[in-house]
């Protein structure tokens, strides 16, 4: 018998295909398991008490009427949710010491409307609401302030009296030379102003909680949609004088997340307390109303006082602005966005000069929270109008000076001005295919052809980054003595008694199929097929595998997530080969996996299936020796950690993520002079996130990315009046891009595989916004230049009209060219 | 349950092809009878206010959203939810498994109510356009998918391979795959 190379049984059978998803049988019959599918004996329905106030005093609540109503179980205040806990933790505070003061609920102020300030716990929901409707909360308003930009006037009102003002967090990022691009450029183009504005992704499934704190054991069950409930743990727990290992976190499917889900945690937190409180479980299920006026917005974000080098043949060397973030009321996982942007600080390009004064404001809307495409989304979109009005104004072709900027395919892997390293890709190239899939020249054609129909054509492009597998140590750019760093996630691969295969991972996902991917990713290793392949399903944290870091967000399963698997995959394997060679006395070089076998390399007929050996170790282990018995558990847990050093705070500079997928987007849009609207004729994306574990998958979000950044480009938008009561606080208010708003999407790949990740996959799951980049040009493409320019990333067709039809002096437009010569 | 104050009503009705005869609060919404009060988990409730879909059950075999109807105007009626597509075996029905071969959903929340309005569709239009489509599932919100893949899939229940094709054409007519 001759041994073959050992090589042969890694495949990559698997890996690679588009298999229909193991999730996909008990979701299309009904049979999945969200958080309003299921319950707890005893359980009481709670509901929240919300301010109607965006900003006031709280004199009083009396819960006496509401607790005398017959079927109410308990009642809880701020008042009491202050005596019993502290303050919840703050990533950032000021260099002076000073921090905000958030409790569980509203205690003594209300900042923004639909914040808590009482809970209701009862026998029904109806009773429940009845209830809410008794307590009575007197308040006195007080003044209101909603402009992001304006709350850092040293005249704004202050919301929170600690602060001093309503300044989260400030910092200079300056890297390069500005002054001197600025000076030696062949022209300044200069921007007043560019806004993004305020949306969510807004998951169907509200958020949701069930949790009883159990009065026996101290043990705090939770089951709920929070997409990251180990930040959830590491906040809430200090607050509320509990251990993490108090906590048992459980979800099995998640009606969508988008990164909103992670704000989940004060209310998981304040229903604990309820339950304590009642001795009886709280189920709770937010209603949309509640989502959209308290579950989590995105991150709203004004430019201002924009500078950009240019040289006459279209190079750019950097930018210069002003950056306001809008916080809302509270810093719920902010401040850490007042550095993700900085992942992609020049985009797609080669910008060398770089200076942002980041400013991130407090005002009396709802907090905001990751959204998809979390901050780095708005930075990118700036970017690309900075390009795109680059070509206008300097009368060059948007394709080229593209082309021109882009790092190169050759360029890889290649160090951003801030010290990211942007591992593969070939853009121009992307560029070539998208243009080809919408038919460019036809497309300009068909603008020609429509020129005085009343209905223009535009064209817009929009490159984009997805970055994934963020480096945490970033977080320390906003506080030097935060002790995060790194990331990484965890599996388990074990043997079940039987010999069944078994997978238990870190993640607890809200669509992105990872049982499917999972075990493809396994199959290959272990030689047999993903269905033998049992990925256990959902989250719990007592049997679940995790780390600080576990959850679904932020674009990372296909590196983190799929690098455990294969760590923990690849040590059970070892572990089942030497069960296997010590039975067969040969060495473990000989022992082969095929199909739940170990065999002998080469002689089929000397197998030992699966069962054998989880037999030997499991229930028969006098037949190993005793060393090996205590010693291989056939249950092997593997935490993948990314290869990240600490940034240097100092310079923020840093390698802040791992894989960089990109992007690029093209739409052919049709805009009606008389109306406004903006219909999309024609809409293509070509994706590259390297090595695609499951293709259909993978083109699966980027659908969805795109479906949702059309939707904000064109529909959606979260608005506050002047008292900061929301607009948009339902789904008659809030358009929810329908079926009808979503064109078909064109979609095609290349594969830069990265060089960091092994597998060479990289993150994709955002997908950086790219309709509101693309949207925007195509818009700005479709009024021409001379005229108004699309200046924000929400344009709905009274916006659209007001630009179609503005007709004001040149110098009010918004944007100026200064051209050296020109005494710049 | 415990208490349930206010009014009650007899109601009769058949339920995914099987009678129900219950006790139903005057107040209380279909959505929460027939979740609360008889355990099913298909309709989903995403908004309280008709316009996400996600509750969508066939009643007197036209769709409605359950969050808009009250469970005692159940009574005489005939409904349908997500549950009837399976068979008695258990196998997933035509529609089911197009859906699953053509990554029709992600996280599956607003799947039941598209499935029954692409049922009520192909009903009554069993060879729809990919524009007759969009328009009959534009009440259900779907934010995982941007629809595309939900058109494909009900587009290949419809015409089959044939179906799927013409979708893919028209996904792919300008594209090329390139591998770097």
């Amino acid at each position: 018998m001759t041994a073959p190379a050992k090589e042969q049984t890694t495949t990559t059978t698997w890996t690679g295909q588009s298999l229909p998803r193991k999730e996909d049988e008990r979701l299309l019959k009904a049979q999945g398991s969200f958080v309003d599918d299921e319950g707890m004996y005893r359980q009481g329905y709670a509901q929240f008490v919300r301010s109607p106030y965006a900003h006031a005093k709280i004199l009083s609540v009396d819960v006496s009427k509401a607790e005398a109503l017959p079927g109410v179980i308990a009642t809880l205040t701020g008042d009491e949710v202050k005596a019993m806990t502290e303050p919840l933790f703050q990533f950032a505070p000021k260099e002076d010491g000073s921090q905000m003061s958030e409790y569980l609920l509203g205690v003594d102020i209300v900042r923004y409307q639909g914040e808590g300030v009482a809970l209701v716990l009862a026998e029904t929901r109806e009773i429940a609401a009845d209830a809410a409707d008794l307590v009575e909360v007197e308040y006195e308003p007080l003044p209101v302030v909603t402009d992001g930009v304006a709350a850092a006037e040293p005249d704004a009102y202050v919301l929170h009296d600690s602060l001093g003002d309503n300044v989260a967090w400030k910092g200079l990022f300056d890297w390069g030379d500005i002054d001197w691009a600025l000076e030696n450029a062949d022209h300044i183009l200069k921007i007043d102003k560019l806004h993004f504005h305020r949306y969510s992704s807004t998951p169907i499934e509200c958020n949701a909680v069930i949790v009883n704190w159990d009065p026996g054991t101290d043990m705090i069950r939770v089951v709920s949609n929070n997409q990251f409930p180990m930040f959830g743990a590491l906040v809430i727990g200090p607050s509320m004088g509990v251990g993490t290992d108090q906590f048992d976190f459980v979800s099995q499917d998640i009606g969508g997340g988008f990164g909103i889900k992670i704000n989940s945690y004060t209310s998981i937190g304040v229903l604990a307390l309820l339950s304590r409180k009642a001795g009886r479980p709280v189920k709770w299920i937010e209603t949309r109303t509640e989502h959209h006026q308290s579950g989590g917005h995105g991150n709203e974000r004004t430019f201002l006082d924009i500078e950009v080098p240019v040289m006459a043949d279209g190079t750019m060397l950097g930018f210069k602005m002003r950056a306001f973030d809008d916080a809302g009321a509270y810093l719920h996982y902010e401040p850490l966005g007042a550095v993700i942007w900085s992942q992609v600080v020049p985009g797609p390009y080669k910008f060398k000069h770089v200076q942002v004064d980041y400013t991130e404001t407090l005002t009396n809307k709802c907090p905001a929270v990751p959204n998809r495409g979390y901050s780095r989304m708005q930075h990118l979109w700036f970017v690309e109008r900075v390009i795109d009005l680059v070509a206008q104004e300097l009368e060059l072709d948007p394709v080229e000076v593209r082309k021109l900027n882009y790092v190169q395919p050759e360029d890889y892997p290649y160090t951003t001005p801030n010290g990211c390293v942007y591992d593969s890709g070939d853009l121009p190239q992307a560029l070539d295919m998208v243009l080809e899939m919408i038919d460019y020249e036809g497309a300009k054609k068909l603008k020609a052809d429509r020129e005085g129909s009343g209905k223009r054509i535009g064209i817009g492009i929009g490159t984009t980054l997805d970055s994934g597998t963020n480096n945490f140590g970033q977080s320390r750019i906003l506080n030097p003595e935060l002790p995060f760093s790194g990331n990484g996630e965890a599996c388990t691969a074990l043997l079940d008694l039987y010999g069944e295969v078994m997978l238990k991972l870190g993640t607890n996902p809200q669509g992105q199929g990872h049982e499917t991917t999972a075990s493809q990713v396994a199959a290959d290793i272990l030689g047999m097929s993903p269905e033998t392949i049992r990925v256990w399903t959902g989250f719990d944290k007592s049997h679940s595998t995790y780390i600080g870091f576990s959850g679904t967000y932020a674009s990372q399963f296909a590196v983190t997530g799929i690098n455990a698997v294969i760590g923990a995959v690849e040590k059970l394997k070892a572990e089942i080969i030497e069960v296997a060679a010590y039975a067969f006395e040969v060495e473990q070089d000989q022992v082969e996996l095929v199909n739940g076998d170990a065999r002998i390399i080469g002689n089929p007929e000397a197998a030992i299936p699966f069962i054998g050996i989880a037999n030997m170790v499991f229930a028969n282990n006098a037949t190993l020796p005793h060393e090996m018995a205590e010693r291989v558990s056939l249950t092997c847990r593997h935490v993948y950690v990314p290869p990240f050093e600490l940034p240097d705070v100092e310079k923020k500079y840093g390698n802040l993520a791992l894989t960089y997928s990109t992007q690029t987007h093209a739409a052919v849009v049709e805009v009606d002079e008389e109306t406004g609207k903006v219909e999309i004729l024609d809409y293509a994306v070509v994706d590259d996130c390297g090595k695609r574990i499951n293709p259909m998958v993978v083109e699966g979000q980027v659908h969805g990315a795109t479906g949702l950044g059309i939707g904000a480009a064109l529909k959606e938008t979260f608005e506050y009046d002047e008292d900061g009561q929301l607009l948009n606080s339902n789904f008659l208010f809030y358009h929810a891009a329908t079926a009808m708003d979503v064109p078909n999407i064109k979609t095609s790949h290349i594969e830069s595989p990265s060089p960091f990740t092994g597998t060479g996959a990289k993150g994709m799951g955002e997908g950086g916004g790219a309709p509101l980049h693309t949207i925007s040009a195509a818009i700005q493409d479709a009024i021409g230049p001379g005229k108004a320019i699309v200046s924000d990333s929400h344009n709905p067709p009274e916006r659209v009209w007001r630009m179609l039809n503005w007709d004001g002096p040149a110098d009010e437009r918004g944007v100026t060219v200064v051209s050296n010569g020109d005494g710049a | 349950m415990a208490s349930r104050p206010g009014p009650t009503q007899d109601i009769e009705f058949t339920l995914n092809s099987k009678p129900v005869s219950r006790t139903a609060s005057s107040r209380m919404l279909l959505i929460h009878f027939l979740r609360d009060e008889l355990g099913l988990r298909g309709p989903k409730i995403g908004c309280d206010t008709g316009h996400c879909g996600a509750c969508t059950v066939s009643y007197n075999g036209k769709t409605i959203k359950s969050c808009m109807a009250l469970a005692v105007q159940a009574d005489g009626a005939e409904i349908d939810t997500v549950e009837s597509l399976a068979g008695e075996s258990g196998d997933l029905d035509e529609l089911q498994e197009s859906f699953r071969e053509n990554h029709g959903l992600q996280c599956g929340y607003c799947t039941s109510g598209v499935l029954m309005s692409a049922k009520f569709l192909l009903e009554r239009n069993e060879k729809p356009t990919a524009e007759e489509i969009r328009e009959a599932i534009h009440g259900n919100l779907c934010r995982c998918t941007g629809y595309v893949n939900i058109v494909k899939a009900i587009s290949g229940a419809a015409h089959g391979d044939e179906g799927l094709a013409l979708v893919e054409r028209l996904n792919r007519e300008h594209a090329k795959e390139v591998s770097a």
